[in-house]
């Protein structure tokens, strides 16, 4: 069962070679490798064989039309929907389609909603408390809070710019200060891949920026995967880029080359568009796309 | 998380180290309560003081129910055959007691002619007692383990727990030798060689089951204090998000409702000695849901609450059924009715200053005219 684990984590997909991501060297370097996973809702195909890969350390934005099944992949990485066929490889080995959810939080996943899912009644701090005190043992949970852990959460509030709000109700927050919570809750995991669904939805300008400059010292040391709609966000903080359409990666690079690519021009505008039209020009994709999809 | 009171302006303008304001604030209210139960016999009728006994057994129950509803969110609506279940237990020992190794009269007139094996280990005081918490606590566990996996919650979690309770209490009646069908288990004459019915031993166990309310008190407020309580409180507010912050809230929610169920059976071992009866009745669907409504009219979430309600519904529905035999059940349902709609955190919520709440169609716009005008405080 081991050795047949092992050889398949080796034997990287040729379809990885063709998109340019994932193969290194060595399989080393590769965090996560989607392989040919297909998923289907009633019959409807969500995800047709798709193949994706991440490194240890990068952070990829993940775009395209509404339906491209952005938010299908976040859940059959964190084992929220379950796949038909193929696999999901973490970490040098784990089978993540067999995991049960809370504990791909052990292996090292952390996962942010779209809308954000916080604990209302409890303060920004006991938050966090909450959100660290997975590794304990249960017994422990009933004695105090050890004071490397609350350094740790002090930390965290310090990263997500929370300190002067960690004795307030959650639910008390501003809509931009508690997905900036959820995110502390996720860092104070120490998590090795970070998911993150619209981390920006619904914010103001400022905090949008904001939580660019916070992904980015995220990312610099651990490895994020960004689903996104906001274009001048991704334009603004993306480095690589996965286009998906249809259950399949469209195309991948850096945001320049994404942009130009015919195929994700057509994808984003949907049949009969004018084609001297970038996905540049259109901030709000999700208006042209319906037809599309 | 535990009831803190807003203090007096005079208390408050005293110079008292603030530690003590703040220890005050949490403490001041249980103590006071405290205090009047155990000054309460000095002052009662012995028919009182045994009524006021069955109320605290009743204190200890809500409390069971509000630690899973008040505080993780799981509105359990078959507590009562967890109480059932520890009565029981309690009622197999003291019954086996007075018989006096025959075997209990209602298994004589039901043809049976000994002991059933799982009556046996009941005449040892120092089994029977523990299985008042175990008993209760392991229908519990497997039942929640069952349920919680399969991500039951909500209103079909309270759903299922009320079939338990008709279920229960079906099986109580039809099985008439083992349980003594619907008339119970009755007329128990001793209890560890005292009898029963002496003011003394009425006295004895009314204290016994003030004490065990206050150590019940202290578990929970402890727990809630704890990381774990903060927990549970996370699980009321987002599941999800627990889930995904790598714990298994099946396996928690397993646990409390488990340590729910045996504190409520500790409870009905405590009603069976001092009521003299255990019988299907206290198991079924109605007094189910009847501690729901104790639990909701004293405050959810507020430890003391629960006391408060179970105390002040009960003596409200002994004092209205002397009062107005025919009618008093309409003042609980007004009583509940105006748990729901007014005052949605009980009675805690309303000493503790979060007032009352003019429900929705009371609003002004949506008044006919003259009723804008009649009702006092409503704004056109």
């Amino acid at each position: 069962m081991i050795g047949r684990r092992a050889r398949q984590i080796f034997q990287t997909p040729a379809s990885h070679a063709a998109n340019g991501a994932g193969l290194g060297a060595a399989d080393d370097k590769t965090i996560l490798s989607v392989e040919k996973l297909t998923i289907s809702f009633d019959g409807f195909t969500v995800l047709n064989e798709l193949d994706f890969s991440m490194k240890y350390g990068e952070m990829r934005f993940l775009i395209g039309p509404n339906g491209a099944g952005k938010t299908t992949l976040i859940d059959s990485i964190t084992g929220k929907s379950k796949p038909d066929r193929g696999r999901i490889v973490f970490d040098g080995g784990t089978d993540l389609t067999r995991q049960q959810e809370h504990r791909l939080v052990r292996l090292g996943i952390g996962r942010k909603f779209q809308t954000p899912s916080i604990f209302g009644s409890l303060t920004v701090y006991q938050n966090l408390e909450v959100a660290l005190g997975f590794r304990n043992r249960i017994t422990s949970l009933f004695g105090g809070i050890r004071s490397r852990e609350s350094d740790r959460i002090m930390a965290t509030l310090e990263e997500v710019a929370l300190v002067d709000r960690a004795s307030e109700v959650a639910g008390s927050l501003s809509h931009g200060e508690k997905q900036w919570l959820e995110i502390g809750m996720l860092l104070v995991q120490e998590p090795k891949l970070l998911l993150m669904d619209e981390p920006v939805a619904g914010m103001t300008r400022r905090e949008r920026e904001k939580t660019g400059e916070l992904l980015q010292s995220i990312g610099s040391t651990r490895s994020v995967l960004v689903v996104e709609h906001d274009m001048e966000f991704v334009r603004r903080f993306a480095q690589t880029v996965t286009v998906l359409h249809l259950g399949k990666v469209l195309s991948e690079g850096d945001m320049e080359t994404v942009q130009r690519d015919p195929e994700v021009v057509r994808a984003y505008l949907g049949h009969g568009a004018s084609g001297n039209r970038t996905v540049a020009e259109s901030s709000q994709p999700r208006r042209g796309t319906a037809a599309g999809v | 998380m535990i009831s803190r009171l807003s203090l007096p302006n005079a208390v408050k303008g005293l110079p008292l180290p603030s530690w003590l304001g703040d220890v005050a604030s949490v403490w001041l209210a249980p103590i006071l309560v405290l205090a009047a139960l155990v000054a309460a016999p000095l002052l009662l009728s012995d028919f009182r003081v045994a009524l006021l006994g069955k109320f605290l057994t009743f204190a200890i129950l809500a409390m069971s129910l509000n630690l899973i509803w008040g505080y993780a969110g799981m509105l359990s609506l078959g507590h009562g055959v967890f109480f059932g279940l520890g009565g029981y237990a309690m009622a197999m020992f003291l019954k086996l007691e007075s018989a006096g190794g025959k075997l209990p009269d209602f298994m004589f007139w039901s043809g049976l002619t000994e002991l059933p094996f799982f009556w046996a280990p009941f005449q040892y005081a120092w089994i029977a007692i523990p299985m008042t918490f175990v008993v209760p606590a392991a229908l519990a566990g497997g039942l929640g383990y069952l349920v919680f996996r399969s991500r039951i919650t909500g209103v079909y979690f309270a759903l299922i727990t009320q079939a338990l309770a008709l279920i229960v209490s079906i099986l109580f009646i039809g099985q008439q030798p083992y349980t003594g069908g619907t008339n119970g288990i009755t007329n128990y004459t001793t209890i560890f060689g005292f009898a029963i019915n002496s003011p003394t031993t009425q006295i004895v166990l009314y204290y016994a089951t003030l004490a065990t309310l206050a150590l019940t008190y202290l578990l929970c407020a402890w727990l809630i204090a704890s990381r774990f309580g903060r927990l549970l409180v996370a699980m009321r507010d987002d599941e999800n998000r627990v889930r995904f912050s790598g714990y298994n809230p099946a396996a928690l929610k397993t646990i409390v409702f488990a340590l729910s169920a045996g504190i409520a059976g500790v409870a009905g071992a405590l009603f069976t000695p001092q009521v003299g009866i255990i019988s299907p009745t206290m198991m079924g669907i109605v007094p189910s849901i009847e501690i729901a409504i104790w639990v909701a009219v004293g405050g959810r979430g507020v430890l003391l609450g629960a006391i408060v309600g179970a105390i002040l519904v009960n003596g409200a529905k002994s004092g209205l059924s002397e009062s107005f035999p025919a009618i008093w059940q309409y003042f609980l349902g007004l009583l509940f009715i105006g748990a729901v709609l007014v005052f949605p955190s009980g009675i805690m919520g309303l000493l503790r200053g979060e007032g009352w709440r003019r429900p929705e169609w009371l609003a002004a716009d949506r008044l006919p005219g003259f009723a804008a005008r009649v009702l006092p405080g409503v704004k056109r």
